[in-house]
C-alpha cells in the first residue's frame, strides 16, 4: 500500500468575492497518491476550488492545509507562456526553484524529451499547436516534481488526439509520484480517468465518491440531470 | 541568468560613468564662460579670435551668445564669467550693481539702416535720425528687434532723439519682432521692410534679396563694445584669473590687431579702441 | 539659391565635414546618453508602477502619462534655473555643456519611458500573473521576468525615447547655450543656419537628422513585426 499522508484538507472553506459566494462549506481531503476528479457544470466553481488549494485565492472562511507552494504545481486551460523557446520555458520554472546549470538544462531537456516535444527545443513556446503547448505546460511540471499537481481544465481546448496525449503525459506525471486533481466538466473524460469523483455543483460538494460507484448510480438530483444532459 | 543580469548592471554603470565624464571638462581652469551677443558671434568674429585666445593664453573660450540684456543676467547670475556686450548704459548699471568689476571699452562696430533697393521712403544718406523721420513719415515698413539687445536699445535710442515713439503708437508698419539679428534680418528680406543692423551681421547675411544699406556713416551709428569680469566677489566660483588673461588679451596689441584683422568681401568690421595700459 | 543650397549640403554630406560631423556625434552622444539614464530610472519605475497594488498605482500612472507631454522647451527653462550658478543645482557646474543637455533630455524622456513600460509590463503580467503567483516567484523575480517578455516592446519604447530627444531643440538650447564648438547639436545648429540664412549646413543637417528619425522608427517596427511573427 502507498504511504496514505494527507495532502490536501479544506474544512468548511467558502468563498465570496462582493456579494457572490463562489464556494460554500467545503469540505475536503485527498490523501497522497489518490486521483480525484473534480466534476461539475462550468460555473460551479471549479477553478475557484483549485485556486484556493493554490494559494491564489484566500478563502473568505473556514481552514485549508496544503502543502507549501513550491511543492504544487497549477497548469490551465490555456497555459501560460513565455516569450521564449520552448526549453528555455522550462528553465524558467527550474531556475525560480532555484537549480542552477549546468543541472538546469539538462533537466530541463530531459522533461521536454519526456513529453515528446524533445525535437521543438530551440521553437518558440508560441509557435506550437494547442496540444503542444498544453505538454510544455506539463513538461514544466515534470521538472518540477510537484507533490501536488492541480489541473484546472487541461484539455478543453485540444481535438480529441491532443486530449489523450494530454491525458498519458498527466498519468505519467503521477508515475513519478505527483497526486493528481484535476478538473473537468467532460463526463467521458472523468470517466476515463477518474478513481475518485467529487461533484460540485452551485459552489457545494454535491458528491465525494469512489467514481465507479458516482456513475453506476449517481445519489444527488443535480449530478443525475448533469450526466444525463452532457454527452460525449 | 544572475550572473548575466549582474555583470550587465555593472557595465551600464560604467558605461554611464563614462558619458558623464567624458562631457565634463578636464582641466577646468583652461575654459572660460563668455557671455556675449548673437550678433557678435554671428559677424563671425569669435570663429577668427578664438583659435588665437586657445594659443597665446591656453584658454579654450566656450561663448554663449545671447541678447545683450539676457547676456548680462547670465552674468548677474554667475553662470558666465565674463561679458562681452555693446550697451554702455546696461553694462555701466552693472558693474554699479556689483554684478561686475570694471567696464572695459574693446572696439566699436557701427550700424546701418538696411532696406528696400528703390528706398520708398527716402530716407538714404548720412543721417540715421533723418532716415528714421522719413521712415515714420511714410509709414514704411520697419522691422525692430524688440529683444532687450545692443542693437534694439540703439534703435530705441535713435526714434527718441527724433522724438518719435513707433513701439507705443503700435501702428501697422512697424513690426517688433523680439528676433535675433538674423531672423530679424529674414523677415525684413521677406517684407521688403527698413531695419537697424549691425554692419557685421549685415556683411555675413546671405538672405538679402530686395535689401540695401541705405544710410551710413553717421557718427552716432558708432556702437561700442565693453568687456566686463563678473564680480568673484559675489560668485565665487567665477573663473578670474583666466576671465582676467582673456580681457588682458583682448586690449593687447595683439587682441587688438587680431579685431581690426577680421575682415567679410575686404570690408574690416571692427575697429579696436581699447585704451593704452 | 535652394538648388544651390542642396549642392552644397550634399557636397558637406558626402565629403564627411568636420563640423558636419562633431555636430551630428555630440547629437547622438548627448540623446543616447540620456536615453541609457531614462532606462536605467523609467524601466524599473514603470515595472515598480505596474506590478504595484497600492492604490497609488492609477495616481502614479496618471501622473507618467501626463508627464509625457512636457514640453520640451518648459523642460529646458526648468533645468536652466535648477543649474544656475544662482539656482540649488548650480555648484554642479552642468550649465552650458553637453552633460547638462543629457541631464535635461534624462528628464525629458524618463516619463515617457516610464510611462511605455508601465503599460507594456502591465499587458504583459496580465496573462501571467497567476501563474506566477503559482509559482511563488519573489517580486523581484517577476520583475526580471517581465522586463525581459516585454523586451521588444521596452526596445520600442527606448527607440520613442531616443527619437523624442535626438529631435527636440527647446530644452537642449536653453541647457546648453549653442556654444559654437562645444554644445551644438543637429536641432539647434539647424535653428542657428537657418536663422543666419545660411541654409548648407542646415540642409545638410536636417536630412541627417530626419534620416535618422526614419531609421529609428524603422527599427521599431522591424522589432514589432519579428515579436508578431515569432512569440505570437
Amino acid at each position: 500500500m502507498r504511504d496514505q499522508s494527507m495532502l490536501l484538507s479544506l474544512t468548511a472553506v467558502s468563498v465570496s468575492v462582493a456579494s457572490t459566494r463562489l464556494l460554500a462549506d467545503i469540505d475536503l481531503v485527498v490523501q497522497s497518491g489518490e486521483r480525484v476528479v473534480i466534476l461539475g457544470a462550468n460555473g460551479a466553481g471549479k477553478s475557484t476550488l483549485l485556486k484556493v488549494c493554490n494559494g491564489l485565492i484566500a478563502p473568505s472562511k473556514g481552514d485549508l492545509i496544503a502543502p507549501p507552494v513550491r511543492q504544487q504545481a497549477l497548469i490551465f486551460q490555456r497555459p501560460a507562456l513565455l516569450r521564449r523557446t520552448v526549453i528555455e520555458n522550462v528553465k524558467f520554472v527550474l531556475a525560480a526553484r532555484g537549480v542552477l546549470e549546468p543541472l538546469r538544462t539538462s533537466q530541463a531537456q530531459q522533461a521536454i524529451d519526456a513529453c515528446g516535444l524533445g525535437a521543438m527545443a530551440s521553437r518558440p513556446a508560441f509557435a506550437l499547436s494547442g496540444g503542444e503547448q498544453q505538454r510544455l505546460a506539463l513538461a514544466r511540471v515534470w521538472a518540477c516534481r510537484p507533490s501536488l499537481l492541480l489541473a484546472d481544465e487541461p484539455t478543453a481546448n485540444l481535438a480529441p488526439a491532443a486530449m489523450r496525449d494530454v491525458e498519458n503525459l498527466l498519468l505519467a506525471v503521477e508515475a513519478l509520484g505527483t497526486t493528481l486533481v484535476l478538473t473537468t466538466h467532460n463526463i467521458a473524460q472523468a470517466k476515463r480517468l477518474a478513481r475518485r469523483i467529487v461533484f460540485l455543483d452551485g459552489g457545494k460538494v454535491v458528491e465525494d465518491r469512489p467514481a465507479a460507484e458516482f456513475f453506476a448510480s449517481p445519489n444527488s438530483a443535480a449530478a443525475r440531470t448533469y450526466l444525463a444532459g452532457e454527452s460525449l | 541568468m544572475k550572473r548575466i543580469s549582474r555583470r550587465l548592471v555593472l557595465s551600464l554603470c560604467a558605461i554611464s560613468l563614462g558619458a558623464l565624464t567624458s562631457t565634463a571638462s578636464f582641466a577646468q581652469e583652461s575654459t572660460l564662460t563668455v557671455a556675449s551677443t548673437t550678433s557678435t558671434e554671428q559677424s563671425g568674429l569669435f570663429g577668427h579670435l578664438l583659435p588665437q585666445v586657445q594659443k597665446a593664453t591656453g584658454i579654450t573660450v566656450k561663448v554663449v551668445a545671447l541678447g545683450t540684456g539676457q547676456a548680462l543676467d547670465v552674468g548677474r547670475r554667475g553662470d558666465a564669467d565674463v561679458v562681452f556686450v555693446h550697451d554702455q548704459v546696461a553694462e555701466e548699471k552693472f558693474v554699479a550693481e556689483g554684478a561686475g568689476v570694471e567696464r572695459i571699452a574693446v572696439m566699436y562696430n557701427d550700424f546701418v539702416l538696411v532696406g528696400p533697393g528703390d528706398d520708398p521712403a527716402k530716407a538714404a544718406g548720412k543721417d540715421i535720425v533723418g532716415g528714421l523721420k522719413a521712415v515714420h513719415a511714410n509709414k514704411a515698413a520697419f522691422v525692430s528687434r524688440g529683444d532687450k539687445s545692443g542693437t534694439h536699445a540703439a534703435e530705441l535710442r535713435y526714434w527718441k532723439m527724433a522724438n518719435l515713439d513707433p513701439a507705443i503708437e503700435k501702428q501697422a508698419w512697424y513690426r517688433d519682432t523680439g528676433f535675433g539679428m538674423g531672423p530679424a534680418l529674414n523677415t525684413a528680406a521677406a517684407m521688403n521692410a527698413y531695419i537697424l543692423a549691425d554692419r557685421g551681421t549685415w556683411l555675413s547675411f546671405k538672405n538679402r534679396q530686395n535689401l540695401k544699406i541705405i544710410a551710413e556713416g553717421d557718427a552716432k551709428l558708432f556702437n561700442q563694445y565693453g568687456v566686463i569680469l563678473v564680480n568673484p566677489k559675489k560668485h565665487a566660483h567665477v573663473k578670474a584669473e583666466a576671465g582676467q588673461k582673456f580681457i588682458n588679451w583682448l586690449v593687447s596689441a595683439e587682441g587688438q590687431a587680431m579685431i581690426a584683422g577680421y575682415k567679410i568681401g575686404g570690408e574690416q568690421l571692427f575697429f579696436p579702441n581699447a585704451v593704452k595700459r | 539659391m535652394l538648388y544651390d543650397a542642396g549642392l552644397a549640403a550634399l557636397d558637406l554630406l558626402v565629403q564627411g565635414d568636420a563640423t558636419l560631423r562633431d555636430i551630428a556625434l555630440l547629437s547622438l552622444r548627448v540623446s543616447a546618453s540620456a536615453t541609457l539614464f531614462a532606462a536605467l530610472i523609467g524601466l524599473p519605475l514603470g515595472a515598480w508602477v505596474a506590478l504595484s497594488t497600492t492604490r497609488l498605482r492609477t495616481s502614479f500612472a496618471v501622473l507618467l502619462n501626463t508627464s509625457m507631454g512636457l514640453p520640451p522647451v518648459v523642460v529646458g527653462l526648468g533645468v536652466y534655473l535648477l543649474l544656475s550658478r544662482s539656482g540649488p543645482l548650480g555648484a554642479l557646474g552642468w550649465l552650458f555643456t553637453p552633460t547638462g543637455m543629457i541631464f535635461a533630455q534624462t528628464l525629458l524622456i524618463t516619463p515617457i519611458v516610464a510611462a511605455l513600460a508601465r503599460q507594456t509590463i502591465e499587458d504583459a503580467h496580465v496573462g501571467l500573473a497567476e501563474w506566477f503567483t503559482s509559482l511563488g516567484l519573489t517580486r523581484w523575480q517577476r520583475v526580471k521576468a517581465l522586463l525581459f517578455e516585454a523586451r521588444f516592446s521596452l526596445a520600442v519604447a527606448l527607440l520613442a525615447g531616443f527619437g523624442r530627444a535626438i529631435a527636440e531643440v527647446g530644452a537642449v538650447m536653453m541647457v546648453g547655450g549653442n556654444i559654437a564648438g562645444h554644445t551644438r547639436v543637429m536641432t539647434t545648429t539647424i535653428a542657428l543656419e537657418t536663422s543666419k540664412g545660411d541654409l548648407p549646413l542646415a540642409l545638410a543637417l536636417g536630412v541627417l537628422l530626419v534620416a535618422l528619425v526614419l531609421l529609428v522608427n524603422g527599427v521599431a517596427q522591424i522589432l514589432k513585426a519579428w515579436m508578431e511573427r515569432r512569440h505570437a
